[in-house]
């Protein structure tokens, strides 16, 4: 209990640095946090699926895509979603995400593993397919520049501030909503699924119908981080929805601590500060970001969120009798409490 | 009431009627047919390979059954899910030990409670704040002794815990009927003695049905013994009768 709040604590004043730091920074900060802010919702919502239920999903860029097209198409084809009605473009994102996600889960929920993981692929190809090829709507390949902002009361978001602290106050949202959820009942449910999923169905849980919902809320955060991520990058096309936006979005989760939520924020910021640091030194970057993608996999499996985990179990091993000894005593300190 | 009421006027916990499955050409299980009455206590033996966790399977809903019926309260729940059936009373273990390994003993038991409630769909309000779960959680660790070992994660229990907490999970629902899968597989004697005395303290309501290899336990747990050998229910008779009986001997305990 104690070191829940502790935890909590820690990502508050986190996140209140954030909110000091950044606009005391450059533009170009600015943006690449807005950027990350609003990628790290995906990354999330994905983390949902990957770290608390167990299924490893490849097609979420899809449910991103569809918020973020939604976006573009709604606000330079029917100028509609750029006063306050910009709050239901929001609204409109989340809706067709999680529609989306009801409709591919159908299709997707039934296998687990790595059929699971195939399904999803081809999914998120299909609606890449779409964007790719129905010129009229989406643009094809030029995709849809997005001219202006969104500006309601006295509020105009052409201002990189302004938006990123709508971008924040997104973020704290989704994250406190998902926080929630994983430590809610239905959360705690999704965790034993991922644990032993046939025992679950013994002990009375219909698991289909749970992993479906929370397939369904994971869409829903997607297509909410595409709608913030269209204004933020002002172009969408085929590149957000392709399949290598659905592997980093899982390779930032699984570098930051899959099943932590927070761990995917991490990831997200260190893959999108590393790219734009790179990208300026060298021009085989890509390769960097790959061995630090394998070099998580191979040494550092439960992410840079397991490290203190990691440590705490070395020192804890019976060869360091020090670190044995204060366990021992710490956990007689918790008995006699 | 129907015509499967029983003498007393009780119905069947639970009631298989020509139970059968059968995988490509091989019949694991041959038209089983029996009653559990509340509060029975009922035994499965046979040798390795008798079918009997088919059988298992076959009543808790985890393979479709090839033909037969299963009732639970005098109900047909012959094609149900899993999830369904547990709602309805019934419950079971495993043979092999299947737990969340890397949940707490806590965490554990909290998720066989909420199995049952309307509130596992609850996704809003932190699990920590149902104090009636969390109470209740506390008093079946306490019956079993784990109250001490309640924030231990189950990959680190010792694996007379585990079979211990399997049994556990199993309680978490207030079944009316318990079917345990080899509770004793793989413990000391020392710790089997344990379990049986465990298991005796069971609620005297409560039906269960067991598979065991330990003869001890089988003896000192089961009112009725029912033998298993290639799917078919050869011999069924008080503990007496099957320890005596001839044919038993020969397929099971050895004619020595």
């Amino acid at each position: 209990m104690r070191s829940h709040r502790l935890k909590i604590l820690m990502v508050i004043v986190a996140l209140a640095a954030v909110a000091i730091v950044v606009p005391n920074t450059g533009s170009f900060v600015i943006l690449l946090v807005t950027r990350a802010l609003a990628f790290s919702i995906l990354v999330m919502s994905l983390d949902i699926l990957l770290g608390y239920t167990g299924l490893a999903s490849l097609g979420q860029a899809a449910y991103l895509g569809v918020g973020a097209y939604a976006t573009a198409i709604l606000a330079t084809k029917y100028h509609f979603g750029l006063g306050w009605d910009f709050w239901l473009v929001l609204l409109i994102g989340i809706l067709l995400g999680a529609a989306l996600a009801a409709f591919f889960g159908l299709l997707a929920i039934r296998a687990s593993g790595v059929y699971f993981l195939m399904i999803t692929l081809a999914l998120g190809q299909c609606v890449w397919g779409l964007a790719y090829r129905w010129n009229s709507l989406t643009g094809g390949d030029n995709g849809i520049n997005l001219r202006e902002r969104p500006k309601f009361g006295g509020i105009d978001l052409a201002n990189e501030l302004t938006f990123f602290f709508l971008v924040f106050a997104v973020f704290c949202a989704s994250l406190a909503l998902m926080y929630t959820l994983v430590r809610s009942p239905f959360g705690r449910s999704l965790a034993g699924i991922r644990e032993r999923e046939l025992r679950m169905q013994i002990l009375g849980y219909n698991t289909w119908l749970h992993k479906y919902i929370a397939f369904i809320i994971a869409g829903a955060f997607g297509g909410l981080s595409g709608v913030l991520w269209a204004h933020t990058a002002g172009i969408v096309s085929p590149e957000n929805v392709v399949l290598t936006t659905s592997v980093d979005a899982l390779l930032m989760a699984v570098l930051g601590g899959a099943g932590t939520l927070v761990g995917g924020v991490i990831g997200t910021f260190i893959v999108f500060g590393l790219r734009e640091f790179l990208s300026t030194l060298v021009p085989w970057w890509q390769y960097v970001l790959g061995v630090v993608y394998v070099a998580t996999i191979l040494y550092l499996p439960t992410g840079l969120m397991g490290i203190p985990e990691r440590l705490r179990q070395k020192r804890a091993k019976p060869d360091n009798p020090d670190g044995a000894k204060k366990l021992a005593s710490l956990h007689h300190a918790e008995k006699t409490t | 009431m129907s015509a499967d009421t029983a003498a007393n006027g009780q119905t069947p916990v639970l009631e298989l009627k020509g139970l059968s499955k059968s995988f490509g050409g091989l019949h694991a299980v041959r038209g089983v047919t029996f009653k559990i009455m509340p509060g029975d206590r009922k035994a499965i033996i046979g040798p390795n390979g008798a079918g009997k966790t088919t059988l298992f399977n076959l009543i808790t809903g985890i393979f479709p059954a090839s033909s037969g019926q299963v009732l639970l309260f005098g109900q047909d729940i012959t094609g149900w899910q899993s999830h369904r059936r547990t709602a309805l009373g019934m419950a079971r273990t495993f043979q092999i030990t299947s737990l969340f390994p890397r949940l707490t003993v806590l965490d554990n038991v909290l998720l066989a409670i909420e199995g049952l409630r309307p509130s596992k769909f609850v996704m809003w309000r932190f699990l920590s704040s149902y104090r009636d779960v969390y109470d209740k959680a506390h008093q079946l660790l306490e019956q079993a002794a784990f109250a001490d070992r309640a924030n231990t994660e189950v990959r680190y229990l010792s694996h007379g815990e585990q079979r211990q907490l399997e049994i556990v999970l199993g309680l978490a629902s207030d079944p009316k009927i318990l079917l345990l899968d080899e509770p004793a597989a793989g413990l000391s004697s020392g710790e089997s003695v344990e379990m049986t005395e465990f298991l005796m303290r069971l609620d005297p309501e409560l039906a269960i049905l067991l598979i065991e290899h330990d003869m001890d336990v089988v003896f000192d747990l089961a009112h009725t013994i029912s033998v298993l050998h290639f799917g078919e229910v050869l011999e069924t008779g008080k503990p007496e009768q099957i320890k005596n009986s001839q044919k038993v001997q020969e397929i099971y305990l050895g004619t020595g």
